[in-house]
């Protein structure tokens, strides 16, 4: 057992720390939940990909630096405690790419991987539907076979869809077999915005910013091409991305730990009630633990043992801890806390959280139907 | 970075969750209370003995297993899933290191289990007083052992403790080096810690049993969301905890400068995390949890009585100081 870095990591985090340091703008960008900050960002993630900082973790030919999972978890440390911009190409590089390499062909792989690193291809989440959220296998948008152009033409309305609005792409599932039950009919569909029969409206999330959008597909052709891993067989693929979102890739320790130290900084700016101050010191251990939880959760990877609905447990303790930290702040804070400012915005966007992902109410179904092997009801 | 448990780690782990299950189960436990028969617990004292677990972190030369404390905690755990009614965890992990450190010489009869010693809390309360030969009291200064006088066991929660008070604490002194009590006293956190983890563990296994099997309208009351979600979590809880009292067994092997912090963060991750277990527990089984037949209430009732002692305040100050956070003047 080993909780410090090796040389070679402590090497890589040298290297992240120095780049970061000279890198990351002074002044922080506008929301990249907005059009304009949204422009801005993918300035930033152009700026990483050309320093091959954009997905450590991923092989060198497609932009990455075969980082092992160690060394993403000391960059995520880094990128957050630098103060580093907001990732918008996250649901291309956490939430696609595992589902890419893991069912991708080799020539999506080739394909896509390097344009998602590269900040070209912006990708959006198509799960959720007006009538299916926590509820995802009762999507109805579908997709029909032409087998005359060769392809699939989608219809469907789809909703929440983050960033939708600004992004170029979007992954979703589409009912193909609509007399099969309900999780299985679906197929995984990749969908370039431009094609004809795309609407997107974007529209104002509960922080003010227009972070969402609604897409309706009218009769859109996509080619085979588009199919990521096997007709009918999306919610097994959608699965293994949403196993990634809850987990590791969408929230390493770094965000919370780099939170849990402005917290620190502000509350030693002032004198705290005891109250107060019992706040601060449990979130800022609750912090440390996450951590320590995500330590032992790689070393358990690494050893061959997947988290699986295990990964239900990082969604459910994150989420918290995001609002935790921020209502803490908000608290130190006083009358102050009212004004728009870096953990007013932060609150507003932590409260997403437990909803995004699966609820957190789902999340603790899945934990103790998965993990506990308690009866379904 | 690599914080797996290793293939010994996990052996003797391993080996010694079977020898609990054997020797320590609930009906052993229940012997310690004060109606039970205490015979019933030689039998698991001389099987510790014999394994060499009273010397898993004492040094080979000093005869015996040469491990240190991040090897201790899956086993510390193991005894609080078992609520062992014996103080094998104080010796393992304090008694039996500190002597070795010490040089003293009457570590060769803890070792064998010839001379138990207990380990002395706050307000001089003893947890297994009653069952000791000595009683070692860690003051801020100051390691003594004391031969205590025969002292009447107190009421309390959890009447398998054989809990007594010590009348007079002053004993012979065992060492004064500033380091080595400081050790020892961190040692015991960290012991209270992972066995809450354990207990916490023992709680939820034997509330997922339970409701998986209990049926109500029909359906096993595991069914139900509300039930479900209480479960969650509790496991939840527990699963952030063990890492970080994990993490604290690594910083005391270590000595490394967080450390007194690191055991803080376990105490109170640990110890509120099998409070809340034992709550969910005993609501999750309904008024079989809130009798004394049903094994339940042995766990919760020990996971009560290390949590009365964490003085979880004092680690909140320990960390309050340590992240440099200044109260307002009262």
């Amino acid at each position: 057992m080993e909780l410090t870095d090796t040389p070679t990591e402590a090497a890589f985090r040298a290297e992240a720390r120095e780049w970061l340091r000279a890198s990351v703008p002074a002044t922080p960008l506008p929301s990249g939940d907005t059009r304009e900050g949204f422009a801005r960002h993918v300035e930033w993630e152009k700026q990483l990909f050309a320093a091959r900082w954009a997905a450590v973790s991923w092989p060198a030919r497609y932009g990455g630096r075969d980082a092992s999972l160690w060394e993403w978890l000391i960059f995520e440390e880094e990128y957050y405690a630098a103060g580093a911009p907001q990732r918008v190409t996250q649901n291309g590089i956490f939430l696609l790419a595992p589902t890419l390499f893991d069912f991708g062909t080799p020539a999506q792989q080739d394909l896509l991987l390097p344009r998602i690193a590269a900040a070209e291809d912006l990708w959006c989440q198509g799960w959720s539907e007006p009538e299916a959220g926590s509820d995802l296998a009762g999507i109805t948008s579908r997709a029909v076979r032409d087998e005359a152009a060769g392809g699939w033409r989608l219809t469907g309305q789809k909703t929440w869809t983050t960033r939708g609005a600004f992004c170029t792409h979007l992954f979703g599932l589409f009912r193909t077999d609509p007399a099969a039950q309900r999780h299985r009919g679906l197929t995984y569909f990749l969908v370039p915005l431009d094609t004809p029969g795309v609407t997107v409206r974007g529209f104002g999330r509960l922080d003010g910013d227009e972070g969402f959008a609604e897409v309706f597909l009218n009769d859109v052709f996509v080619s085979d091409s588009a199919v990521l891993g096997g007709v009918n067989e999306g919610w097994r693929v959608a699965m293994a991305t949403t196993g990634s979102e809850r987990g590791l890739t969408l929230r390493s320790p770094g965000r919370f730990l780099s939170a849990a130290d402005r917290l620190v900084e502000l509350a030693r700016s002032r004198r705290l009630s005891p109250r107060s101050r019992d706040r601060v010191v449990r979130s800022w251990i609750n912090a440390q633990a996450y951590q320590l939880f995500t330590l032992r959760q790689v070393s358990e990877l690494l050893a061959g043992r997947q988290p699986g609905a295990r990964s239900s447990l990082n969604k459910l303790f994150w989420s918290e801890l995001d609002i935790d930290l921020h209502a803490t702040a908000l608290d130190l804070l006083g009358p102050a806390a009212e004004l728009d400012g870096p953990w007013s915005r932060g609150f507003l966007f932590a409260l997403s959280g437990p909803i995004y992902a699966g609820t957190n109410e789902i999340q603790r179904n899945i934990v103790a139907e998965r993990v506990l092997g308690l009866p379904r009801a | 970075m690599d914080f797996a448990l290793t293939e010994d780690q996990v052996a003797l782990r391993d080996t010694v969750r079977e020898l609990l299950a054997a020797q320590c189960p609930p009906d052993v436990v229940r012997a310690a209370w004060p109606a039970g028969e205490p015979a019933a617990l030689d039998g698991l004292w001389d099987a510790l003995a014999t394994m060499g677990v009273f010397g898993a972190a004492v040094p080979e030369e000093a005869g015996g297993l040469g491990l240190d404390e991040t090897d201790l905690v899956p086993l510390l755990e193991e005894f609080g899933y078992a609520a062992v009614p014996l103080p094998v965890a104080e010796t393992a992990t304090v008694v039996a290191p500190l002597l070795a450190a010490a040089g003293d010489q009457r570590l060769p009869a803890v070792l064998s289990g010839a001379t138990r010693v207990a380990l002395a809390g706050a307000d001089r309360l003893v947890p297994y007083g009653a069952r000791a030969d000595l009683v070692l009291v860690l003051t801020d200064t100051q390691a003594r052992l004391v031969a205590p006088e025969p002292e009447p066991v107190l009421p309390t929660v959890d009447g398998s403790r054989a809990l007594t008070r010590l009348s007079d604490a002053t004993g012979e002194l065992v060492t004064d080096d500033p380091e080595l009590v400081s050790s020892a006293r961190h040692r015991a956190e960290l012991a209270t810690s992972a066995q809450l983890v354990g207990l916490g563990r023992r709680m939820l296994d034997l509330t997922v049993e339970y409701v998986g099997q209990r049926r109500q309208f029909g359906v096993p009351i595991g069914s139900f969301q509300a039930v479900k979600h209480h479960l969650a979590d509790a496991l939840l809880r527990i699963e952030i905890a063990a890492p970080a009292v994990h993490a604290a067994g690594w910083a005391l092997a270590r000595r490394r400068p967080s450390r007194a912090t690191d055991v803080s963060m376990a105490v109170v991750l640990a110890s509120e995390a099998a409070q809340d277990v034992a709550r969910a527990a005993i609501q999750c089984h309904g008024a079989i949890g809130y009798t004394v037949e049903y094994d339940l209430h042995l766990y919760a009732k020990r996971t009560w009585a290390l949590a009365a002692g964490c003085d979880v305040d004092a680690h909140l100050d320990r960390l309050a100081g340590a992240l440099d956070l200044k109260e307002e003047p009262a």
